[in-house]
């Protein structure tokens, strides 16, 4: 499915943080750069409708208005998106609203904590998890809902070297689509394809090989990054 | 901290249902004070007394719960005694021990998570105007963030104490309100993000 | 109620219970010591306005109510709400309350001065007002005597709302929540 901006812009105040980002995405991987502040958070926030666009439309397929149906979205801090005590009323959470029976809802989650190998923790208390172990409570958390897509901000930024190492191996086996904001040119060297914003515009779009090492160059004239 | 005051046990009191403990505690709680006759007190005791006795618990155990209350009590014993008499003093006191003792066989009987259950299931029936989910959400999401704003809260105290402030209490709570405010706008964004209202 | 209301209520019944391992200061010449867990309530009403702060100590209530020792020195369970001070844990509720509306009142020019006076009036006002003839109730002792037990917490509340105006005014700089939709 094509994930379509029509001159989508973003507006705060008399800032304005996006404007008129007119593209399509369906690559399987598709990755997000940019210094801080360049609008690139604000840009993978209107994917889920997090953020709403001031003017010009989001679509995903044909939706535009249940963005978060078909979207999931994984946030930097796990501790803040784990929000309940138990590892398996965290994962229930997610699709309480969407009306399963009890059964399919407990099923989903068997599933998807054997597909992330984390079965052992599903009795566990969330507050207790390390670090590592809560990130990808988080991305069950969102693979419950079955997304058809899902954007990740920042993902291995607090991360050790291990944890992101299982974090990288877990997001290549994904089935999905994702879109990735990450500060981390390694994570998306492999990537489909490679956006760079800059003031709120698509500055490069294309070959990680292409992109990434432009972006290294302007950093390091920049002497920004 | 996040354990519950609950003492294991299989008797009577422990099986009851957590609605009927709560009735007869108001309605012992009533009479006792409505009532205000020395008999009906010393009932009131050996009814107590007779509950920790099924309840299989002590005289520690009912000792436990007035022992927060004890400088209070002792307070109150001394103006009655000043004011009236040794007897009144002596009624008052007790009158109010009793009290203590017999919520705290309530509490001490029945675990947090029993009373959890019987508050959603009562929403459950709940009027259409009440917001059930929401109250049910916030209640799960007290119990996520207490140890969080601990851990917080150690971490602040930690960077203060390196600056030697850790008895300053205005040095401790404005750092951990504002980070306790930040975190409410993530969450809260979370939340939005893997619900569909 | 927006789901962030949600979450700021839960956030600052969380805070008020962790307020009560907070270390107790000792002031000299004062025979009590000062215990945070009121400064919660009052930033509650303070920071949350009246509505959210008074939901949000309520919740704290009946989560004590239900068997948590979330009050300072690991009180908890129903024989709170049955002693003699049970009268202050609804001048909590009621002092969060009134302090937010206070707030909520008078936030355009607040500054240091009215809110320590609006913490004054509802964290010691309200809350003496109704935890003193809780104490005179539940004990049998004439108001004024209740009132002259108290006296001695009266120099360790005016700490705390010293220090929740403080707090009051840095987050209105800085993070504001009142005045945005409740």
């Amino acid at each position: 499915m094509t994930m379509r901006f029509d001159r989508v812009s973003v507006t705060k105040g008399t800032r304005e943080i996006l404007s008129e980002i007119t593209l399509s995405l369906n690559e399987h991987r598709v990755g997000v750069i940019g210094h801080n502040g360049s609008g690139k958070s604000t840009f993978l926030r209107l994917f889920n409708g997090l953020e709403k666009p001031s003017s010009g439309t989001v679509r995903f397929g044909e939706t535009e208005d249940d963005l978060r149906h078909h979207v999931g979205f994984m946030f930097q801090n796990p501790d803040n998106q784990v929000v309940y005590p138990m590892v398996e009323e965290d994962l229930a959470f997610g699709l309480k609203s969407r009306k399963l029976p009890k059964a399919e809802v407990a099923a989903r989650i068997e599933r998807v904590l054997s597909e992330l190998s984390l079965t052992h923790l599903k009795d566990r208390l969330t507050h207790q998890l390390s670090g590592g172990e809560k990130q990808m409570v988080a991305l069950a958390g969102v693979l419950v809902t079955e997304p058809e897509l899902i954007c990740f901000d920042e993902p291995t930024t607090l991360l050790d070297l291990r944890n992101k190492m299982q974090f990288m191996s877990a997001l290549s086996t994904l089935p999905q689509p994702a879109v990735v904001v990450s500060h981390d040119l390694d994570l998306l060297a492999g990537f489909d394809r490679i956006l760079h914003i800059a003031d709120g515009r698509i500055h490069a779009d294309g070959k990680p090989e292409d992109v990434i090492p432009a972006y290294k160059a302007l950093c390091e004239d920049l002497d920004e990054c | 901290m996040l354990t519950d005051l609950y003492i294991p046990g299989d008797s009577l009191l422990h099986r009851a249902r957590p609605a009927w403990k709560l009735g007869v505690l108001f309605l012992y709680c009533t009479s006792v004070f409505v009532i205000s006759h020395p008999l009906m007190l010393a009932a009131g005791l050996a009814l107590v007394a007779l509950g920790y006795g099924i309840a299989g618990l002590g005289p520690r155990d009912a000792f436990t719960a007035i022992r927060p209350a004890l400088v209070v009590l002792l307070i109150i014993f001394v103006a009655q005694l000043w004011l009236e008499t040794l007897s009144l003093a002596a009624y008052v006191t007790l009158r109010l021990m009793a009290l203590l003792m017999a919520a705290a066989l309530v509490t001490y009987t029945t675990r947090a998570s029993e009373f959890t259950e019987g508050i959603l299931a009562l929403l459950s029936r709940a009027p259409k105007w009440v917001p059930k989910d929401k109250i049910a959400l916030a209640m799960s999401l007290v119990w996520r963030f207490i140890p969080m704003i601990r851990a917080q809260f150690d971490e602040v105290r930690e960077a203060q104490r390196a600056r030697g402030l850790e008895r300053n209490m205005l040095a401790l709570v404005v750092p951990l309100v504002v980070r306790t405010l930040k975190t409410a706008d993530e969450v809260a964004e979370a939340i939005t993000a893997r619900s569909l209202d | 109620m927006t789901t962030r209301d949600i979450t700021l209520i839960a956030l600052f019944t969380a805070l008020t219970a962790v307020m009560a391992v907070f270390p107790p200061v000792t002031l000299p010449l004062l025979p009590v010591p000062i215990t945070a867990q009121s400064l919660g309530v009052m930033l509650a009403g303070g920071v949350l306005g009246a509505k959210r702060g008074g939901l949000s100590i309520l919740l704290l209530l009946v989560l004590v109510a239900i068997g948590l020792p979330l009050l300072s020195g690991g009180r908890g369970g129903l024989s709170v709400f049955f002693g003699p001070t049970a009268g202050f844990l609804l001048g909590w509720l009621l002092a969060a309350i009134a302090i937010g509306w206070m707030t909520e009142k008078f936030w355009d020019g607040l500054s240091f001065v009215s809110a320590t006076l609006i913490c004054v009036i509802g964290g010691i006002g309200v809350m003496y007002a109704v935890g003193i003839p809780g104490i005179s109730l539940a004990a049998g002792v004439p108001f004024s005597k209740a009132f002259m037990g108290s006296v001695t917490f009266i120099p360790g509340d005016i700490v705390k709302a010293l220090i929740a105006a403080a707090v009051m005014v840095t987050v209105k700089k800085s993070y504001p929540i009142i005045g945005q939709a409740a």
